[in-house]
């Protein structure tokens, strides 16, 4: 409970329906500051703005939300206030830097204008995009043409004018990106280079955006599932985990024990797969092609059993609200074991290679530094910020599907740097099997979904068997699962960091509207501010530690 | 002694038109480059890695410039944004060049079909071969890598693929 600020803001503050603190917006502010330097919030979990356009008892047409975290990072609270006719608030970037780029992200998709924010300019939509189409009244399949890319010389020449630098003539402008080997795909870094050090550095974002929050819109809740695959690709059913467990958390449904424990088993392995490619990928960034197949080929087993399990290799569509899809098949734990075992041998073989390798060390050590504070204050998560030495993992902080009773340890860092975000992670898979070690001895009999016929599906034999099954699978799947209005938002540790999504239902089957927190999008707006001043190879290293993901970044 | 075809056809001739012999030639060295953006380039990392191994068609030796390379992978979604920078890549290319389209996305939009997708890349750059999938298996590249060393042997040599006509969207 935020004392000071309820102390100040006694006569201000209300709480509405679904517990979030409603002030008014010219109070903003100054309640966060407040929340900052008095009762600890320095963490922003991320900010969103709601339209509600068809929701005709809301006296205002759109509001903001803050998500907020304190030191502990256990609890989250959420602030929210209504923006006026003249769609316009205070900026709250000069408290927040990650402030800066989701303010960006609410100006571009609802229109809604920051006062005194540094930089307000379309991040995820096109240079020649009109309207702003997260807003109710925009069509969902109104494309628009993009002809040209953005030159981002806007931004360029007052960043590097602030960093004294007026002439460009010693200068040489350089895109790293967006069609680029190391930006893995469509990520776009703009450089101004001096011989080779970065002077200024501009990333610019939004190659991949499609529309993922405008499309859950315009679908049932378990047809969502499959989108959420494809936001980080690399753990599809983490995220699946994620959505369902916001949903869930609205619907106030406990999952089965042996649901919860496979959500464990599978979501750790995705965790490790995920963290394979990661780490796979910045070797060969370095040179160090061997290490990519001793990691990369053990995520072919994994492949193999996660197709026997749910029929695909990468997107996985495992989940559904209340629980998932089937149980776990004859040999699983055959499988499993054989896919550790790869993965262990393929671990241990790239450390017996780096570990000791004084090249390895000289190139990632000391290099791309993020402090603690900064990292807080950018809203990093995940082994991004545990590589700086904050002790914070969801897990851990606010345990869910009993990981309280799992014996693992957080892997973290103390410097910062590329080479503590590469060990984090090399030490987050060997924990991850430990977790499912333990998960998978202590694995329960019992149903894989709540028992609740208005949210999973009968079993098939009901289904062929009596009408009434029969009509509960019909109206399940053309109707969908009915959730309760609210607005919630609920988090799991990704494999990226906090991946949380924030949901505004309506009662009727389809969200009203879905947020994610996306962990990438903070660590991307770090990134400028971590290569600047380093060497342009060190660059490529920099992005690759941070484990930039296309999909979930843009989305 | 000789071995191979020496062996089998010792001080014999073979007789063939130039055009078959260097489509012969080109179809097992393939340079592709890889457009990939998003899941479909994470399968094509399988399709180049031990398992399924691309360089068993000859087709390994991945370009990251599209100046050295004759076949363009698209591989992953393709928004409004990113259209003029494929569009650029493609016109970098030189002929003969061809291109597979990978997974739903780049074929059709999948199922993005919003505001942010092309809605299919044939309306920017042409296609030679197309990929069902979402993402498409490992195998199903290969097959399409297969498809345009089918194309490449039917097709006369000296054609000039650059006096093809057409027109995309984003063509003045």
């Amino acid at each position: 409970m935020p004392k000071a600020f309820f102390e100040r803001f006694e006569k201000e503050v209300s709480i509405d329906a679904y517990g979030a603190y409603k002030l008014d917006a010219s109070l903003i502010l100054q309640a966060l500051h407040v929340l900052y330097q008095n009762d600890g919030y320095t963490f922003l979990v991320d900010m969103t703005a709601i339209d509600y356009l068809h929701q005709p008892s809301a006296l205002r047409r759109f509001a903001i939300v803050y998500l907020l975290r304190d030191r502990l990072f256990s609890s989250v609270i959420t602030l929210k206030i209504d923006v006026d006719e003249t769609l316009a608030v205070d900026s709250i970037a000069s408290l927040f830097k990650s402030a800066n780029w989701a303010e960006r992200e609410i100006w571009d998709q609802y229109g809604i204008h920051f006062k005194n924010h540094p930089n307000l300019k379309r991040i995820l939509n096109h240079k020649e995009f009109i309207g702003h189409p997260l807003r109710k009244d925009y069509p969902i399949t109104q494309g628009q043409l993009c002809h040209k890319s953005d030159d981002l010389m806007d931004e360029m020449t007052p960043r590097l004018k602030r960093k004294g630098i007026e002439s460009h003539d010693a200068l040489m402008f350089l895109n790293l990106g967006p069609a680029h080997p190391a930006s893995h795909g469509t990520i776009r870094t703009f450089v101004a280079l001096e011989a080779e050090m970065i002077r200024c550095a501009i990333s610019e974002i939004g190659y991949l955006h499609r529309g993922f929050e405008k499309s859950c819109e315009n679908h049932t809740y378990n047809q969502i599932i499959p989108y959420t695959d494809r936001l980080n690709y690399c753990s599809a059913i983490l995220n699946n985990i994620a959505f369902a467990h916001a949903v869930e958390g609205i619907l106030g449904i406990e999952l089965p024990d042996r649901a919860q424990f496979i959500r464990v088993i599978i979501g750790e392995l995705s965790r490790m797969i995920d963290h394979l490619v990661c780490l796979a990928a910045i070797l060969v960034d370095m040179g160090a092609l061997t290490n990519y197949w001793y990691l990369y080929n053990p995520r072919e087993n994994v492949y193999d059993l996660l197709s026997k399990l749910t029929g695909a290799r990468l997107t996985n569509s495992y989940m559904r609200i209340g629980g998932m899809s089937h149980d776990l098949y004859e040999g699983f734990e055959h499988d499993l074991h054989v896919c550790l075992k790869a993965i262990d041998t393929g671990v241990g073989d790239t450390l017996t290679l780096i570990e000791h390798n004084r090249i390895f060390h000289d190139r990632t050590q000391n290099v791309g530094i993020i402090s603690q504070e900064e990292a807080i204050n950018r809203s990093l998560s995940g082994p991004n910020l545990r590589a700086c030495g904050v002790a914070y993992d969801l897990r851990v902080n606010a345990p869910y599907y009993h990981y309280e009773s799992f014996d693992f340890d957080m892997a973290l860092g103390s410097v910062g740097d590329v080479y503590d975000r590469i060990m984090v992670r090399f030490e987050e898979i060997r924990q991850s099997k430990r977790i499912i070690e333990q998960a998978m001895k202590r694995l329960p009999k019992g149903a894989v979904c709540v028992a609740d016929r208005s949210i999973s599906l009968p079993p098939k034999h009901e289904v062929y068997g009596n009408i009434e099954g029969l009509m509960n699978q019909f109206k399940l799947v053309f109707e969908g699962v009915k959730v309760p209005p609210c607005e919630a938002y609920r988090a799991i540790e990704g494999a990226n960091g906090e991946l949380g999504f924030f949901i505004v239902s309506d009662g009727s089957p389809k969200p009203y509207k879905v947020k994610v927190r996306p962990p990438c999008f903070y660590a991307m707006a770090a990134y400028p501010s971590i290569i600047e001043g380093g060497m342009i190879a060190d660059a490529v290293l920099s992005l690759g530690s941070l484990n930039i993901i296309a999909g979930e970044l843009d989305r | 002694m000789a071995v191979g075809a020496e062996a089998i056809f010792g001080d014999s001739v073979i007789t063939s038109t130039l055009e078959s012999a260097l489509s012969w030639a080109r179809e097992s060295s393939m340079w592709p480059y890889v457009f990939g953006t998003a899941c479909c380039a994470i399968e094509f990392m399988s399709v180049a890695s031990s398992k399924y191994d691309i360089s068993r068609f000859g087709a390994e030796v991945v370009r990251f410039s599209p100046r050295q390379a004759d076949l363009l992978i698209v591989a992953g979604t393709i928004s409004y944004k990113q259209a003029p920078i494929l569009k650029k890549i493609y016109d970098q290319m030189c002929e003969p060049k061809w291109v597979i389209s990978a997974g739903a996305c780049a074929c059709s939009g999948g199922f993005y079909d919003n505001y942010t997708t092309l809605q299919g890349i044939d309306a920017i750059i042409p296609v030679d071969v197309y990929v069902a999938g979402c993402p498409p298996r490992p195998e199903a590249f290969l097959d399409a890598l297969l498809a345009i060393q089918k194309i490449q042997a039917d097709e006369p040599l000296l054609l000039d693929r650059a006096k093809r006509v057409f027109k995309g969207r984003l063509d003045a």
